[in-house]
């Protein structure tokens, strides 16, 4: 009995030697993003009593894999309602994992979306562009929420411009969050043209979309694109550009 | 002394053997191929994602798993059929009785985690292979830049250099696991009695932090729950800190300090752990 009392008041001394050896790794692994958030009661209620246990004793990607599965059951289904709920379970276990929220966004933005729009059990066409709409809303909030859970992932800014450019029709948004994207490390050199193009057709923003792509163009004949070029030309003449000013390209570049 | 702790290891490690504890590797093999096969209609980058989620959450799984089941059941057997008693009686000290019984475990552990890794690789290969000889037949006609592109993005779907770090914590964890429920075994009376205890110390582990956390930040002035909290986060090991590659498949990378942080906490725990499981066991009427 004695050595049972005298092993406990050991295991709490090494307790007390490695707490701020464990808090310091703590601090470091939750910087390296490798500690995940605290799960709440609200996943529990999601994923039942067994899903909640499993993602407690560290068993949260294959959880999430296995959500992830039952989400594409319920696309081959078109159970659209049901895929939306799965996804938000799926990004709450794995929130570092940028492929599930574009995915996520992308099915409910683009599928969700068209599927809505030509829903044949819906009658009333102003109904059926509203709820086209919310899945488009609800595929950018996807995005945003994963920007809030990855702020340097270019991937997640460029996915969120191009729904804004392309089912939102909103250009400065869209500008911006290319502009974001090209500003994080690893992101393609093609984000920042992108970002030019969209912040030219965003009003009170064609002067920055000019500096933007001229200093592109001065970077040489590889940024030299087509859109580039014709971009520039015409923010020259919005912009007013001095003749002097304007780019001048060389004969063999004339032709793009 | 050292000569009575290597024949004692290699004879647990050989009884494991035998008891067909490696046909968990024919289990995980099925479930490594047939998930790759059953999720063959995702999109390749959500495949090689499930692939890893699944092959590494399993090798997690078994691995512990195999760490408290396996070491649950030494003492009582050997008690049972009275092996203890024919080795204690010559002149083998008591530690090292247990120092070989846990090094034979974790060297099953480390063949196990290194088997369950190469089958793990060579389905993740053979599917990358598959698929970069599909995206190269689907761009046939692309400028090559645009191809290496494509085929960069496959690649990078599919090996990442920080799962290596990732399973060798696996693996640590099993370690610490076994080591955790040696300890248990040197006072209790049954191998079910440690199984049940180590599965709590299992689960309450991955709550430590939280513990720990709501102690150090003083988050009640309830004295009952300070209490239990202090506890919690003197008595229990963080488990969670050996629980990283979820994040590594999401595409965290640990760095080399970190790696070292946490693989030298680990063995820390198994030390510790041993050393007090072998000041009860040296002290316990056999």
């Amino acid at each position: 009995m004695i050595r049972k009392v005298v092993a406990i008041i050991l295991l709490a001394v090494f307790g007390a030697i490695r707490l701020p050896l464990e808090m310091k790794l703590d601090a470091e692994q939750k910087a390296a993003h490798l500690r995940k958030p605290v799960l709440n009661l609200d996943l529990r209620e999601r994923v039942g009593q067994m899903g909640f246990l499993a993602a407690l004793s560290g068993f949260r990607s294959p959880l999430a894999a296995m959500l992830w599965i039952e989400a594409h059951n319920a696309w081959e289904k078109t159970e659209w309602g049901r895929m939306a709920g799965l996804f938000d379970t799926v990004t709450i276990l794995q929130p570092r994992s940028t492929l599930y929220w574009d995915m996520a966004s992308w099915h409910m933005a683009y599928n969700a979306s068209v599927a809505a729009r030509e829903d044949k059990k819906q009658p009333s066409e102003m109904l059926r562009i509203r709820n086209e709409k919310q899945y488009i809303e609800l595929g950018k909030h996807i995005l945003e929420n994963g920007i809030r859970n990855n702020p340097t992932s270019a991937f997640l800014y460029e996915r969120l411009g191009v729904i804004l450019r392309d089912k939102l029709n909103d250009h400065c948004g869209a500008g911006e969050a290319f502009l974001r994207a090209s500003e994080q490390p690893n992101c393609p050199p093609y984000v920042s043209r992108f970002a030019g193009y969209e912040m030219a057709k965003c009003p009170d923003r064609e002067r920055e979309a000019y500096d933007l792509l001229l200093k592109l163009y001065n970077k040489g004949p590889e940024e030299r694109k087509p859109s580039l070029v014709t971009t520039l030309q015409d923010l020259e003449k919005k912009l007013d550009i001095p003749e002097a000013q304007r780019i001048t390209l060389p004969p063999q570049e004339e032709g793009h | 002394m050292f000569r009575s702790i290597v024949p004692i290891a290699k004879n647990t490690f050989t009884d494991l053997v035998r008891q067909k504890v490696f046909n968990i590797i024919l289990i995980f093999a099925l479930c490594a191929i047939g998930s790759s096969l059953l999720m063959a209609k995702l999109t390749f980058q959500e495949e090689f994602q499930m692939l890893k989620d699944v092959c590494l959450g399993a090798m997690s799984i078994f691995t512990s798993l195999l760490a408290i089941l396996a070491t649950a059941s030494f003492l009582p057997r050997d008690l049972e059929d009275r092996t203890i008693y024919t080795l204690l009686s010559k002149p083998v000290p008591r530690f090292a009785y247990l120092l070989g019984k846990l090094a034979g475990i974790i060297l099953l552990l480390f063949l196990f985690t290194a088997l369950m890794s190469a089958v793990f690789c060579a389905v993740l290969w053979f599917r990358e292979q598959e698929v970069l000889r599909e995206t190269m037949a689907q761009m046939q006609g692309a400028p090559a830049e645009e191809l290496q592109a494509a085929l960069a993005g496959v690649t990078n779907a599919t090996f990442n250099i920080n799962l290596l770090p990732g399973i060798l914590i696996i693996f640590i964890k099993s370690a610490l696991l076994a080591s955790m429920t040696l300890l248990i075994s040197t006072f209790a009376t049954s191998s079910l009695f440690t199984v049940m205890i180590a599965a709590a110390v299992y689960f309450i582990g991955h709550l430590q932090a939280t513990a720990r956390e709501y102690w150090m930040q003083g988050m009640s002035s309830n004295v009952f729950t300070t209490t239990l909290a202090a506890g919690l986060a003197l008595l229990f090991p963080d488990l969670q800190a050996f629980n990283l590659t979820d994040d590594v498949i999401a595409g965290a990378a640990i760095s080399w300090n970190i790696f070292l942080q946490t693989f030298a906490l680990g063995w820390l725990y198994v030390t510790v752990y041993f050393a007090v499981g072998a000041f009860i066991f040296s002290g316990r009427e056999l």
